[in-house]
């Protein structure tokens, strides 16, 4: 089958190597990957910070680019969160029929990674091999916004080698929050400090997720904090095998 | 301690009330032990409802036909609450209902009230007001007692002395009842809250509480609470006031059998409160035989009329909200500068200040979204923090002063870049240039000026790689298709 990838902009930008897992985790399932050249953003950061506007036009662009794909792959779980939960908003207010048209026929071919492999391609055992002790943080966009559910775990429960070790507070927030991690830094730091304080104390080697922006966060402190966890998004364990070793993942 | 500024209309912003706040290691104790322990009991309780998510929506279908047939329901209540023996008077604003109820218990002589825990009264600012009348406010809640006499305010809804914790709780008694030897030992402390109280119970002829909820039907009042001091304020007193905001009714009896159960069940983890007291208007011989009811807009009604915002007006006071709020947890109530703290606060503050003040609170927030999912009432609490981000952002772009605002001109940037790939490519490179003199060696960015620094405080920064995703696409060999 055919999908088109959409990497946000913050992937392309600071997290290729997420993109290139994903590249590479769904050609070894058989999927033709197309990357329309003209993406950018989603318009979550300006949805978010109340820049309506902004976020409708980017929101336009999104459902202009895609609106002839087969299905849509987002490896961000707020950003797939922003189109369900925002967009048709946005459209209503600031849009036509004919957009709000195009729109409602793209959203059913809106995935994000973990409801693309479980749900689309009908796999939670993508061939894996990992052999680490990993944690699993829920973003909340997946967890309270997409209903991801138990897919992730189902995806990790059959990665070879791989111990999963439970994090305690499993849906409580990392603090990041987009723009809130800098107009208030000091509480988001609070929340950060609360959240490593749980990851810490599971021993992993590497904390998963499936959204880089909560783990652009938690990662950035631990490496501030030089802890012995490091922050890895789920498709870059997924695309790991025995005689292919996922880079930086070794 | 800094003194506590709960008036929405001088409060500091947000972030700099929360910065002492995260300073006080007891409070955020306090706070965090106190909202996992009601958390815990609300979910055991939630959990064993199988029909939860029904009730929910229930709930929530009682309030939204509240809401749109507002008009109805609150002359509905005032027929029945009069016919029955009661006074209802109508406040447009704070300011008003001050001088209704000073005024009724001016026209008593009385000195003294006694009140039940409202929140309502403490929004309008109602125990100044008394004290300059030549009224003693007496407050009954034993969370209200404390922070009476302890010269504090209330950080959280239903426990609004919740970041106290006992042995600060005997400190105060200690000091204000004369008791020396008093023990921080939880009996010892409600013995004394008792002895104290119950000459006032005793003794005041008048007494204000505020409404969980009013039946238009019957005209009905209904309190729940859990010391039985609202039982003793309900009863013994000649004169009673029952202060309510507007979207307070229901429509009927029946519908209590849905609102008080997700009351009980999310506010504190109990099957029913402990005191669920129903009167209507007033019997000849039993109760209160002057009975008031002032019903408060103070910028309610405005609400109404935006269809997002409207569901605000849904809320039942529970503090589910506050409780599972990560932000709350690390801050306490103080910070929101409001008696509505945590999340509802910060959809609920600025729009009875009509976007005026308060500005910050919508974005007091990480758009977790567990305050939604633990919401008897279902209110979108992140869909209105986002609708009143954007009125803040709508209101402050035409602000001169905004024109060299960073975070106005980042915005513009970057929308700007958004719009077109190759204008999002060439900012991919220029970034990647511009922060090369902040990258270390090792790739990571340990300090950044300006509001980058905002991160750099606590957190770490992984440099830009070498090459962006969308440049090894491209660099890839091209394969069949």
């Amino acid at each position: 089958m055919r999908a088109s990838l959409f990497i946000t902009c913050y992937n392309d930008t600071l997290f290729p190597e997420t993109g290139r897992a994903v590249v590479h985790l769904l050609e070894r399932l058989g999927v033709a990957l197309e990357f329309n050249p003209g993406q950018t953003c989603c318009g979550q950061m300006h949805a978010n910070t109340g820049f309506r506007a902004e976020a409708f036009s980017q929101a336009k662009r999104f459902v202009h680019l895609y609106q002839n794909a087969e299905a849509v792959v987002i490896p961000s779980t707020s950003c797939v969160a922003m189109i369900r939960d925002q967009y048709h908003g946005l459209f209503q207010e600031l849009g036509n029929d004919a957009l709000r048209q195009q729109f409602e026929t793209l959203l059913p071919r809106v995935y994000e990674l973990s409801e693309f492999l479980i749900d689309r391609l009908g796999v939670d055992d993508v061939g894996a091999y990992f052999p680490h002790r990993v944690t699993y943080h829920a973003s909340c966009h997946g967890l309270r916004g997409l209903h991801v559910g138990d897919r992730p775990f189902r995806l990790l429960s059959k990665v070879r080698g791989l111990e999963l070790i439970p994090l305690e507070n499993l849906d409580r927030c990392c603090g990041f929050g987009g723009t809130f991690s800098i107009k208030n830094a000091e509480v988001s730091s609070a929340m950060l400090s609360d959240k490593l304080h749980d990851v810490l104390s599971t021993q992993a080697e590497y904390c998963t997720a499936l959204d880089n922006s909560c783990l652009m966060h938690l990662g950035g402190a631990l490496h501030r904090e030089f802890a012995a966890t490091r922050t890895l998004h789920l498709a870059q364990i997924l695309a790991n095998t025995q005689t292919d070793p996922a880079e930086g993942a070794a | 301690m800094t003194p506590v500024d709960l008036d929405p209309r001088t409060a500091p912003p947000f972030p700099q009330a929360a910065l002492p706040i995260l300073r006080n290691t007891q409070l955020r104790k306090n706070v965090a032990h106190a909202t996992d322990v009601i958390l815990a009991k609300r979910a055991r309780l939630v959990a064993e409802k199988t029909d939860w998510q029904q009730l929910r929506t229930a709930a929530a279908a009682i309030k939204d036909d509240v809401l749109g047939h507002l008009d109805q329901y609150l002359v509905e209540f005032e027929e029945r609450c009069t016919a029955a023996g009661g006074h209802v008077h109508w406040a447009s604003d704070a300011a008003e209902a001050r001088r209704i109820v000073v005024d009724i218990l001016r026209a008593e002589k009385a000195t003294e009230v006694i009140k039940i825990k409202t929140m309502t009264s403490a929004e309008i600012q109602l125990n100044p007001a008394l004290e300059a009348a030549g009224i003693k406010a007496v407050e009954t809640d034993l969370a209200e007692l404390i922070l009476q006499l302890g010269d504090d305010e209330p950080s959280h809804i239903v426990a609004p002395a919740l970041h106290v914790n006992r042995s600060q709780v005997r400190e105060i008694f200690a000091r204000r009842m004369g008791l020396a030897e008093l023990t921080d030992d939880p009996e010892a402390l409600t013995a004394a809250a008792r002895a104290y109280l119950r000459k006032k119970f005793l003794s005041v002829d008048a007494a204000i509480c505020g409404a969980n909820f009013l039946v238009a039907e019957t005209g009905a009042v209904t309190i729940v609470e859990s010391e039985g001091n609202g039982r003793m304020c309900l009863t013994l007193p000649r004169t009673l006031i029952a202060l309510s905001g507007i979207e307070k009714v229901v429509p009927t009896f029946r519908d209590l059998e849905v609102m008080l159960q997700v009351l009980a069940r999310s506010a504190t983890g109990e099957r029913m409160n402990p005191y669920s007291s129903l009167w209507t208007g007033v019997t000849a011989g039993d109760g209160p035989q002057n009975f008031h009811v002032v019903l408060l807009d103070n910028g309610r009604s405005p609400i109404l009329a935006h269809h997002t915002e409207r569901q605000t007006l849904r809320c039942i006071r529970c503090a589910a909200c506050q409780n599972t709020c990560p932000v709350y947890r690390q801050t306490g109530g103080h910070a929101y500068g409001s008696v509505y703290g945590g999340p509802i606060g910060a959809i609920l503050t600025p729009q009875l200040m009509h976007m005026d003040h308060a500005q910050t609170l919508p974005f007091a927030s990480s758009l977790c979204a567990a305050c939604y999912e633990v919401c008897p009432v279902k209110i979108n609490i992140p869909e209105v923090l986002i609708e009143l981000r954007a009125q803040v952002v709508d209101r402050e772009r035409k602000q001169a002063a905004r024109a060299f605002d960073l975070m106005y001109i980042g915005m513009r940037v970057a929308n700007s870049i958004f719009a077109s790939a190759w204008r999002f490519r060439l900012a991919q490179r220029l970034g990647r240039i511009a922060l090369r003199p902040f990258t270390r060696k090792d790739g990571w960015i340990h300090a950044l000026p300006s509001l980058g620094s905002r991160w750099t405080m606590t957190r770490d920064l992984r440099g830009f790689p070498d090459q962006t995703f969308r440049e090894w696409w491209a660099s890839r060999p091209k394969e069949k298709s």
